[in-house]
């Protein structure tokens, strides 16, 4: 898109625009930075404190025990099915998401009578709460009263309504469904834009080759989406990965741990057993994951090499 | 928009098909919102009853959009309140402060330039549910645990990033020579930016705003931990409290969605356009 360029290779022309000092930045980046400083990086660094302190559970900071809580973290029985939960639900829901999204985007970008309309029909998920989209699913697949369980016994797939909420598995299928679809929408957009930026004449040109039809898409346009992929898919794995509300409504009712993943097992441990100091330190560890995966992304794929 | 001429040289049985298809992918992503709107105007006997009907029996409910501010459930009206309140103030802030910092950026070398921008990309990377028992924590130590401005300075903060992106992203393409032009002239940088600049570049600013405001509409987890007092809550954290239940009030969760969620589907189709321009400019290069 020609709106983008990098400002640094322009910049240097007019003498006007350099010899800026820091303090005379100040008063345009300083409240942003004063906000980040103490809203993000302030508790980024006192949750990493908190972690290594003994915490009553109204709050009173007790003493310090090193490395104790994440010696904690680590021993706890339940530990490794969270993990093993919270990798089947990123993988799953990224990968459906992305391939879907690659599909319905390609479909969009064809021009047909009511394309529009379409359109916005998919946004809809994406402008309508997650907490919202994901109560009507919670209902409709209720055994008893659930829309969606009566629509499958009336068209004769289930003979009596399906418990889906009320085991793991189940749950975590219908949770992962409801994932996919309320992500669907933001990387279908990403992608159509991307789409939209490919110059008429590469295709053109594939299509002179004698390319056919998978042909020019698997190695003409889906190069070329890369960046938008790339994107996509960093900004889905983190908005997945710190899921909660989702998991929290529709495994939430589910005892024990079996349905939880890291996110919504620190919120139990935070709410639940008012443990500020353990799920403080399970907390680092999930940031950590998020920093190691953002790291590795941004270094394998670049996704804004440009910057 | 093109009709049934297109430019892919597509016969008409194509064009017919892809209508047919356009069809069924808009009815999928609008059934789970057509089945919270039929619920919203049953009966609650109703829409507790087994099995289920798929329409109103006892007709249209339309009542229950006047009932539903007054459930012993959550006070709805003022979860409301609190979600627009937080949502629009979070909103005014990113703006006050991410416009100045992206317009700098974009126009001024300074020292520590990256630096700034490299915290604004970190920041992108992360949410509020990451760092909740810190956030936690703190603002119960700053005297600000469940209040508003709690929420507004978290949904802004986590926010900003996106919005200077973008708007950094549209700074950069409004050429020097317009700056440079009203500098002879004697223009300030202020002036500058709110006469020459700000006319130029406001599809980025209202792709960031809407981005921003629903975000900050949509925001769970911070207010979950955060605001304790149920008139304080937004509509997110409000209406879990109603799953679970022995006999949920499905038809005021349904209804105060619907009411919840009109207005952000609204703002969302008047930029569906520029929608796809502002990701390509934020996100795709």
């Amino acid at each position: 898109m020609s709106v983008a360029t990098a400002p640094k290779r322009t910049a240097k022309r007019s003498s006007a625009r350099e010899g800026g000092s820091f303090l005379a930045a100040l008063p345009w980046i300083g409240p942003a930075l004063l906000l980040i400083l103490a809203i993000v990086v302030f508790p980024a660094g006192y949750m990493i404190y908190n972690s290594t302190r003994k915490i009553s559970q109204v709050g009173t900071d007790l003493k310090g025990v090193g490395l104790d809580n994440f010696a904690k973290v680590f021993a706890d029985p339940a530990l490794p099915r969270i993990l093993l939960n919270t990798v089947v639900w990123v993988v799953v829901v990224v990968a459906f998401t992305v391939l879907i999204s690659l599909a319905l985007a390609q479909f969009l970008n064809k021009p047909f009578p009511g394309r529009t309309l379409v359109r916005m029909a998919v946004i809809v998920p994406w402008a309508a709460s997650v907490v919202m989209t994901t109560t009507v699913f919670y209902y409709a697949v209720d055994p008893n009263y659930g829309i969606f369980n009566k629509f499958l016994t009336d068209i004769g797939i289930l003979d009596e309504g399906f418990g889906f909420t009320k085991n793991a598995v189940p749950a975590m299928a219908v949770a992962i469904v409801v994932a996919i679809f309320v992500s669907i929408p933001f990387t279908t957009y990403t992608i159509l834009a991307g789409l939209q930026a490919i110059p008429n004449e590469t295709l053109e040109a594939a299509r002179m080759d004698g390319a056919n039809r998978w042909g020019t898409y698997l190695f003409v346009i889906l190069p070329q989406l890369r960046g938008a992929l790339a994107v996509a898919v960093l900004i889905n794995i983190i908005n997945v990965f710190n899921n909660l509300p989702i998991l929290k409504i529709i495994t939430g009712a589910i005892p024990g741990y079996s349905a939880d993943t890291l996110m919504t097992y620190i919120f139990k441990v935070l709410q639940f057993d008012r443990r500020l100091d353990i799920s403080s330190a399970l907390s680092v560890v999930n940031f950590a994951i998020v920093l190691v995966i953002v790291a590795i992304y941004v270094k394998t794929v670049k996704p804004m090499k440009e910057v | 928009m093109s009709f049934l001429v297109t430019e892919d040289r597509a016969s008409q049985k194509t064009v017919i098909w892809r209508m047919v298809a356009g069809l069924g992918v808009a009815a999928l992503f609008l059934v789970p919102y057509a089945v919270m709107l039929i619920g919203s105007l049953k009966t609650r006997s109703e829409i507790l009853s087994i099995p289920p009907s798929y329409m109103p029996r006892e007709g249209a409910q339309w009542s229950n959009y006047l009932t539903m501010w007054d459930t012993p459930e959550t006070p709805v009206a003022y979860n409301l309140i609190s979600t627009i309140v937080i949502s629009l103030c979070a909103t005014l802030l990113v703006l006050l402060v991410a416009t100045p910092a992206a317009y700098y950026t974009a126009r001024f070398k300074f020292p520590g330039k990256m630096v700034f921008m490299f915290l604004v990309i970190v920041t992108q990377m992360l949410q509020p549910a990451v760092l909740t028992a810190g956030l936690f924590k703190q603002m119960l130590a700053m005297n600000l645990y469940d209040t508003w401005l709690a929420m507004i300075l978290i949904n802004a903060a986590f926010n900003l990033a996106f919005a200077v992106w973008i708007m950094h992203s549209f700074f950069a393409s409004v050429p020097k020579e317009v700056d440079e032009a009203a500098q002879i002239d004697g223009a300030g940088k202020l002036r500058v930016l709110f006469k020459i600049n700000l006319p130029l570049v406001w599809p980025g600013i209202v792709t960031a705003v809407i981005f921003t405001f629903v975000s900050c509409w949509n925001e769970f987890a911070a207010s979950l931990v955060i605001l304790s007092t149920a008139e304080n809550q937004p509509l997110s954290v409000a209406l879990t409290k109603f799953v679970g239940q022995y006999s949920t009030a499905w038809q005021y969760v349904f209804g105060v969605s619907i009411v919840a969620i009109i207005p952000v589907i609204v703002l969302f189709m008047l930029i569906e356009k520029r929608l796809i321009g502002g990701l390509s400019a934020g996100a795709v290069k």
